[in-house]
């Protein structure tokens, strides 16, 4: 897992990114504002759509309340 | 006008103007997979080993030219048969030894999958390496360029940019380009292919030394 660490905590980049995805946005514009190439992003989107972190429609991806939590440090 | 070819991909080793193999991979940044880059041009090169000589020459000239890649919209993706230690190892110790951070992924291609997709080992020059080869991939998954050097001889990282910058040039002009072209010298027109095109051509105001070769400026 590239985004999250063993001990469960996400790594920078990967908090970076979901932060980008507390309103519904593109993979486009989250790799805009994180700063972050559009192949590291793809690659992260399906460790969290897998982690359950955010959830996807239509190409547009938004956090989850399980994503929520483990921002907030409570997942 | 020219017919439409459908663009399919087909097993054996990778050919221009094809969709090049797709492959999920180990990296040094996590599980890639090619399709990851689209959008992005890539330069997917491999190398023979970690902790080498004339590799770790080769990653400090990849990361300085890897602001440049960027501007162009170019990524860079490395492949050697290591393992993701000895990959995330070898990149802090050029950190630590020469002061350079590398930025891009390092393929850990331990099972030979993708160095086998992509025809990078040359059991000539060795059956556990892989040798040194660059395929450029444009932001549509189709291979542009292959460049192969044998394991003794360090890539040239003004030759990668320069064909970057010619089939940037190729494919926003519609032109090709002359030996040894470089941005702002002037492009070669591609040839017409009937008599009255010809005709047409050198009446067209291009720097024309005959029908078949006419020279244009385009934009830097």
């Amino acid at each position: 897992m590239a985004c999250i660490n063993v001990d469960g905590t996400l790594v920078a980049s990967a908090r970076r990114l979901l932060l980008t995805m507390l309103e519904p946005t593109t993979i486009e514009e989250a790799a805009k504002r994180a700063e972050l190439p559009l192949f590291r992003v793809r690659a992260s989107m399906r460790e969290f759509l897998q982690a359950g972190f955010v959830s996807e429609a239509s190409s547009t991806y938004v956090l989850t309340d399980t994503g929520r939590a483990k921002l907030a440090g409570q997942g | 006008m020219e017919q439409a070819v459908e663009q399919k991909a087909v097993p054996g080793l990778p050919r221009l103007g094809m969709p090049a193999p797709p492959f999920q991979a180990e990296t040094s940044h996590g599980p890639i997979r090619l399709e990851d880059f689209k959008g992005s041009w890539l330069i997917l090169f491999s190398h023979p080993a970690d902790f080498t000589p004339v590799c770790t020459t080769e990653f400090l000239a990849f990361a300085q030219i890897a602001p440049e890649l960027k501007k162009r919209n170019v990524e860079l993706m490395g492949l050697s048969i290591d393992s993701t230690y000895s990959h995330i190892a070898w990149v802090r110790n050029i950190e630590e030894k020469f002061k350079v951070r590398i930025p891009f992924p390092i393929i850990a291609d331990l099972n030979k999958e993708v160095a086998g997709l992509y025809g990078m080992i040359m059991p000539g020059e060795s059956k556990t390496e892989t040798s040194r080869c660059v395929f450029l991939i444009d932001p549509n998954g189709i291979v542009r360029a292959m460049i192969y050097y044998p394991l003794t001889t360090g890539r040239n990282m003004d030759e990668i940019l320069r064909v970057i910058d010619a089939l940037q040039a190729t494919d926003k002009h519609g032109v090709a380009t002359p030996a040894n072209w470089r941005p702002g010298d002037k492009v070669i027109v591609p040839p017409p292919k009937t008599a009255e095109a010809a005709e047409e051509r050198v009446k067209a105001g291009y720097e024309c030394t005959d029908w078949y070769f006419c020279k244009r400026e385009v934009p830097k």
